[in-house]
């Protein structure tokens, strides 16, 4: 199995008391890994390393082998799509515009893009009526799909999502996690998922990554994790999503 | 040698350039008036002259003319010894001309008549009293004084006359000299400074104290002029000499206050000698109108688009913060402080500046700076973190992150400060006139000049308006500049 992204060591420290001690991890290829744990455990300061928003303290990160430097992080910005919980819409682009808003940047071709652009509405279940409505025009869910059609807009090895279906009402999250779950099986997508939810980590992980105070506590399948917890505050944490689902 | 030849071209070609002589007035009927019959003069012996009436007291002229922003200025000799040439002995004219020399500046002989400075009353004030003289106030300490702030701070003027009297008036007030005439006349003030050639003298039933112990020395009308000023136009104003003598002087700025029209009143002197080829009259009032609306938007609007070339990317680099940012925005805060008014005397002792149009462009870009540099950053820091590193995220350069992600977002707001500043603008150039770059504040000033609220208005309606037109357009204008998602 080979890793698609890896951090060794890597150590963030914040201002304030929170912090990433240093941690190990990998995103493995065509694989979806699941990060989950209460607020402020650093699930997604990881994302925001890999992406370039905050430097590491020390350790080193490789995407596809290739050590992450502040010289190639715009180049590599462009291989990973991400997306945020409250989608991180141009509120003064369209939909359309939003999507494309890179590619038009890199200078690609206009038939290039409008059948890029049709394939990701049939893959996102975006109605392509709606891609010269503004973000405000939009509900929640379908400005999610936008945000994912942008993240998508390049084919990026690397897709990070962090929480990107918490601002939403129960019925249209469970819509589109089901879509969100084809898509990613459809395209064989590589994905680091950021999540708070026991339910939708267990939907989507195909390797499940518990994390509290700024330290990964345990890292593996579901049944690994309820079967076998490394300490007490894992079972505390499984238990506790699991009593608020039966009542 | 290549440079000499592009020297002396470049000065050719500016001597043509600069071809109009321009004269200069002070901001008191008879000066405007002598201005132009100057201006007159000079047309009528061929020699392309403007005039810029009313560009403020004694020191900004002299600084004008030795600047060498104006040509000639009417100017009278007890003011030249006084306060140009800064002594207390009386000065020959002879005396004056040769130390005026050393200015490159030259003297006409007098134009015949005595403009001194005179103290005046009313004349049933005076005949209850019983005063006459300028001593006989010594025994009325509780008489109120209104003078003109160049009267209070002159070397010939009141400190030295009240010193010299031993006068026991404590309640002594600065005020406009026009506006001191209707404060006279309606009690407010008792006593005020005059020139004995005024016509309100007659008009308000005043009389002049007589000057018992000489005080003040002679102040003969004179014109100074610049000794590199065209013979043809020095022999033109020499032509002037000797020919105005007190009443007639008297006459003509009482027909100026009179009419509102000081080429009417200029033309008077004229009459009866050869007629003007040129129209001298007073221009129709859609014609003044247009001119010194053109001029104000001209002052508003250069002013305003450097504004905005300059104040956007400052508010750019202060939106980042740090001890750069806070430079900048306070900088643009404590322009904004300075009274406009002290704004503009600062500019004009400058070098480059002076009294020009330049000064007041300059004055109201530093004003509109401030709005525009605040909405800029303000507009730029208001945009969401989430959507700054989204922009970050996708990997859009700095550049593109600029241009099309954070202005358009602050758009709303640098529209805002720009608005603003138009506004202001608008009506901070109405203070060009004060050193005169002309404008709607031409009307008012010379209106508050004469106590005359016509005139006054001529200027504030047009400014007003323009306003309200400014502020028109630009909301008109954001819903062009306005991303449309932004505006739902």
């Amino acid at each position: 199995m080979n890793a698609l992204v890896e951090l060794v060591e890597v150590s963030k420290r914040y201002t304030d008391a929170s912090a990433l001690h240093p941690t190990n991890l990998s995103a493995v290829c065509g694989k979806t890994t699941v990060l989950i744990g209460p607020s402020g455990c650093g699930k997604s300061t990881l994302l925001r390393l890999i992406i370039g928003l905050v430097e590491p303290d020390s350790g080193a990160i490789t995407f596809n082998g290739l050590r992450i430097t502040t010289g190639n992080i715009d180049m590599l910005r462009r291989r990973i799509g991400y997306v945020i919980q409250e989608g991180g819409l141009f509120p003064h682009l369209t939909a359309r515009a939003n999507v494309l808003l890179m590619a038009r940047h890199l200078g690609k071709s206009h038939s290039e893009m409008r059948t890029r652009l049709m394939e990701l509405c049939e893959l996102t279940r975006f109605s392509d009526n709606f891609l010269e409505r503004y973000p405000l025009e939009l509900s929640g869910g379908q400005r999610q799909r936008v945000s994912l059609m942008r993240a998508l807009m390049l084919s990026p090895e690397l897709l990070l999502l962090d929480e990107p279906l918490g601002a939403l009402d129960p019925l249209v999250r469970a819509a589109l996690q089901k879509d969100l779950k084809e898509i990613f099986v459809r395209l064989g997508q590589t994905v680091l998922f950021v999540t708070h939810d026991l339910a939708e980590a267990i939907y989507f992980g195909d390797e499940i990554v518990l994390m509290n105070e700024g330290r990964i506590v345990q890292q593996g399948s579901i049944v690994n994790l309820r079967e076998r917890p490394a300490n007490p505050f894992v079972s505390e944490f499984i238990n506790a999503q699991r009593r608020v689902a039966l009542t | 040698m290549k440079l000499a030849f592009v020297i002396s071209f470049a000065a050719a070609f500016s001597n043509l350039a600069a071809s109009p002589v321009v004269i200069g007035s002070k901001k008191f009927t008879e000066s405007y008036v002598l201005g132009e019959i100057a201006k007159r003069a000079l047309n009528d012996a061929g020699v392309p002259t403007e005039h810029r009436q009313g560009m403020g007291g004694t020191i900004i002229l002299w600084q004008a003319l030795y600047g060498e922003q104006i040509d000639a200025y009417p100017e009278y000799t007890g003011t030249i010894a006084q306060e140009i040439l800064k002594t207390d002995r009386a000065l020959s004219l002879n005396e004056i001309r040769d130390a005026l020399a050393k200015f490159g500046v030259g003297i006409t002989e007098s134009l015949g008549f005595n403009n001194t400075y005179a103290l005046v009353i009313r004349r049933t004030e005076a005949q209850r009293l019983g005063v006459r003289t300028i001593s006989d106030l010594r025994n009325h300490p509780e008489l109120k004084i209104g003078l003109t702030h160049e009267f209070l701070a002159r070397h010939d003027g009141w400190q030295p006359l009240r010193d010299r009297y031993g006068l026991p008036q404590q309640n002594v007030i600065g005020i406009d000299h026009a506006l001191g005439y209707a404060a006279l006349a309606n009690g407010s003030i008792d006593v005020k400074d005059a020139y004995s050639t005024d016509a309100k003298i007659a008009e308000y039933d005043l009389i002049v104290l007589e000057d018992d112990l000489k005080f003040f020395p002679n102040y003969d009308a004179v014109f100074l002029f610049r000794l590199s000023l065209r013979p043809d136009a020095i022999a033109a104003l020499r032509r002037l000499e000797g020919t105005l003598d007190e009443k007639r002087m008297t006459t003509l700025n009482a027909e100026a206050e009179r009419t509102k029209n000081y080429t009417r009143a200029a033309s008077l002197y004229f009459e009866g000698g050869a007629r003007s080829t040129t129209s001298a009259f007073g221009e129709s009032f859609p014609h003044k109108l247009s001119r010194w609306t053109l001029r104000h938007l001209q002052l508003a609007g250069v002013s305003l688009a450097l504004a905005v070339l300059i104040g956007i990317p400052l508010g750019i680099f202060a939106s980042r913060g740090g001890p750069v940012g806070h430079t900048i925005l306070g900088f643009a805060g404590m322009v904004q402080t300075i009274p406009s008014l002290a704004l503009l005397a600062l500019l004009v002792p400058l070098p480059f500046f002076g009294i020009s149009v330049r000064t007041a462009i300059a004055a109201l870009f530093l004003y509109g700076l401030l709005p525009i540099v605040r909405n800029t950053a303000s507009g730029l820091q208001d945009i969401p973190r989430s959507l700054r590193e989204s922009a970050v995220a996708l990997g859009l350069s700095p550049a593109a992150r600029l241009w099309q992600i954070y202005l358009p977002m602050a758009s709303r707001s640098i529209l805002s400060g720009i608005k603003t500043s138009a506004v202001i603008n608008v009506g901070t150039a109405t203070l060009a006139a004060l050193i005169g770059a002309g404008g709607l504040g031409e009307p008012i000033l010379s209106g508050l000049n004469l106590n005359d609220h016509v005139t006054i208005l001529e200027g504030a309606i047009p400014a007003a308006l323009l306003a309200l037109i400014v502020q028109w357009l630009f909301d008109l204008l954001d819903r062009v500049l306005i991303p449309k998602g932004l505006r739902l």
